[in-house]
Parts: C-alpha cells; structure tokens; sequence
C-alpha cells in the first residue's frame, strides 16, 4: 500500500512540475520572440543577427522547460523511494 | 514505454559491454570519417557538387565562428564544425528505423559536454597562458570567484540536460504516440524532431563557439596548427 502510495505521489509531482515549470518558459519564450519580430518589422536588414540570437536566446530559455522535464523523468523511471 | 534513462547492452567486448548508442557512435563515426576522406581524396581547384557542397558548409561555419568570436575562426574550426556535424547526424538517426539517436541517452551528451568543457580550458591556457585564463575566474573582482568556477560547471551541465532533453523527448513523445495512435500518426512529429535536432545541433554548436571565445579572450592568437581529428 506503501508502495502504491508512492508511486501515486510520483506520478502527479512529475506532472505538476510539467506543468507549472512550463509556464515561465513558455511566457519567456513569447515575449523574446515578439520582441524578435518587432525588431525584424523595424529593421528586416538585420534579420540573419536577430535571428541567430533568438535562437540561442530561446534555448537558453527552453533550458528551464527542459529541467523541469528531466526532474519528472527522475521522479518517474529512477525513483529513489519506489 | 522504456525508461529513457537506462541503455541496454548490445553485446559484450571482452569483459565490457557495449550498449546501443555507443554501437550507433561508432557507425557514425565511421561514416563520418569515410565520408571526409573519400570527399577529400582528391580536391581540385574547380570543384565539383560534392566539394561544393563542402566548401559551402565550412564557409558557413567559418562564419558563424567569425561572427559569435570576432578573430580568425581557422584555430577553431575542426572541432566546432565536428561537434555540429556530429550532432546534426547523430539527432538525424531518429528518422532511421529501429535505430535510436545516441543524443537521447544522457551519456553521449555528457561525453560532448566534457569534450567543450577540456576544449575551453585548452584554448582559454593557449589563448591567455596559465595566469591570464586563472586571473579570467576573478574578472570584475576576486568576491566573483566562487561563482565562476560554479558557471563552468553548471552551464557544462545545462549543455548536457539540454541537448538531452529535447532530443530525448521527441524520441519519447513519438514512442507514445505510436503505441496510441498507431503507424503514419508520428510522422508529422518526425518532422518536427528534424528540425529539433538541426536546431540543438546549431545551438550546442554556437554555445560550444560562445564559451571557448570567451575563455580564449579578445586578443586574436596566432593561427596555429589543429590538434582535432578534421572532418569537414
């Protein structure tokens, strides 16, 4: 029963922190990428630079999505309490 | 669904076994090596598609290098564009049936993470010898220094997790829609790890480029020779 419990609790903690830990980055990643299109509107000249920065820039972001997802596969397949 | 954190072993050499990504590391590998030597046997001064197509790819990377560092992008050259050529290729075997990309196992991300992490060090010594490169970790004052020698690690971390976890996860999510969905529902989300995977590879590429310029320093070296295997 235990067990069972466990595994329960493992399983919803991996998909709220999905969940909420999607959130930031998905917010973050909006406003850098309107702020990408908004410069390439004003200056289309510039589009090679401004986009190679936004793609750092959005990895950098989608990082944290990406810790997030990584912290529910732990919970989920290498659980140390299960 | 497998546990995408646990590799199995294909077979055993001597006493140490050999999983699956490293199986498919080393074909590619040796693809890789084949391709660059074969393509390189004979150059000529007008060149043919396949040297085209080469000289436009190193042209590509000597300007991406260029642009992120600000120097001459011939010190660096063979070991970004390796790293770029071999992560493209690596991510770009999920599209091969049966054969799962050796990125989405965590191990083969750690071992390119570790190559930048020794490359940074390496170029930062020969870029600014033993005492410029340590006097970089006290940089705006010496209450600094903690945190530096903590951003060396985390931000060699966060390579890892990074080409990982997205790689990983377009492998996953085709796994399960597959086992929902059944046979041609996944291939739109292929096509989407296609361009996940040029984009990571891009992007572990550029970060690789970023930190060995900054360990390196503004001052252009002197162009020396490369120590790194040379593909294309």
């Amino acid at each position: 029963m235990t067990e069972n419990i466990v595994e329960v609790v493992s399983i919803i903690a991996a998909a709220l922190a999905v969940g909420f830990g999607a959130i930031g980055p998905a917010l973050g990643e909006g406003r850098a990428v309107a702020a990408a299109m908004d410069a390439i509107a004003r200056q289309p000249e510039a589009a090679g630079t401004l986009s190679r920065t936004l793609f750092v820039g959005l990895a950098m972001i989608e990082t944290m999505a990406i810790y997030t997802l990584v912290i529910a596969l732990l919970v989920l397949f290498a659980n140390p309490f299960v | 669904m497998d546990n995408p954190l646990t590799v199995d072993t294909l077979f055993h050499l001597g006493p140490v076994p050999i999983t699956t990504p490293v199986a498919v590391t080393w074909a590619l590998m040796i693809g890789l090596t084949l391709f660059a030597w074969l393509s390189t046997r004979r150059l000529a001064l007008v060149p043919g598609t396949l040297q085209t197509v080469l000289e436009l790819f190193v042209t590509t990377v000597d300007g991406q290098v260029h642009d992120t560092m600000q120097r001459d992008p011939a010190p660096f050259r063979a070991l970004i564009g390796t790293i770029f050529l071999f992560v493209l290729v690596a991510n770009w075997t999920a599209v091969l049936p049966g054969v799962e990309p050796p990125t989405a196992h965590i191990e083969t991300d750690a071992a390119l993470a570790m190559i930048v992490f020794v490359a940074t060090i390496a170029y930062g010594i020969s870029g600014r010898g033993w005492r410029g490169y340590l006097a970089t970790f006290a940089e705006p004052s010496w209450v600094m220094i903690p945190l530096n020698l903590v951003e060396q690690i985390t931000r060699t971390f966060s390579l890892v997790v990074r080409l990982f976890g997205n790689v990983m996860s377009g492998v996953f999510v085709v796994g399960i829609v597959l086992s929902l969905a059944g046979l041609f529902l996944p291939i739109p989300l292929m096509a989407l790890d296609l361009l996940t995977g040029a984009v990571q590879a891009y992007i572990f590429a550029v970060l690789a480029t970023v930190f060995i310029g900054a360990a390196a320093g503004e001052t252009p070296v002197a162009a020396k020779p490369d120590k790194e295997d040379t593909s294309p």
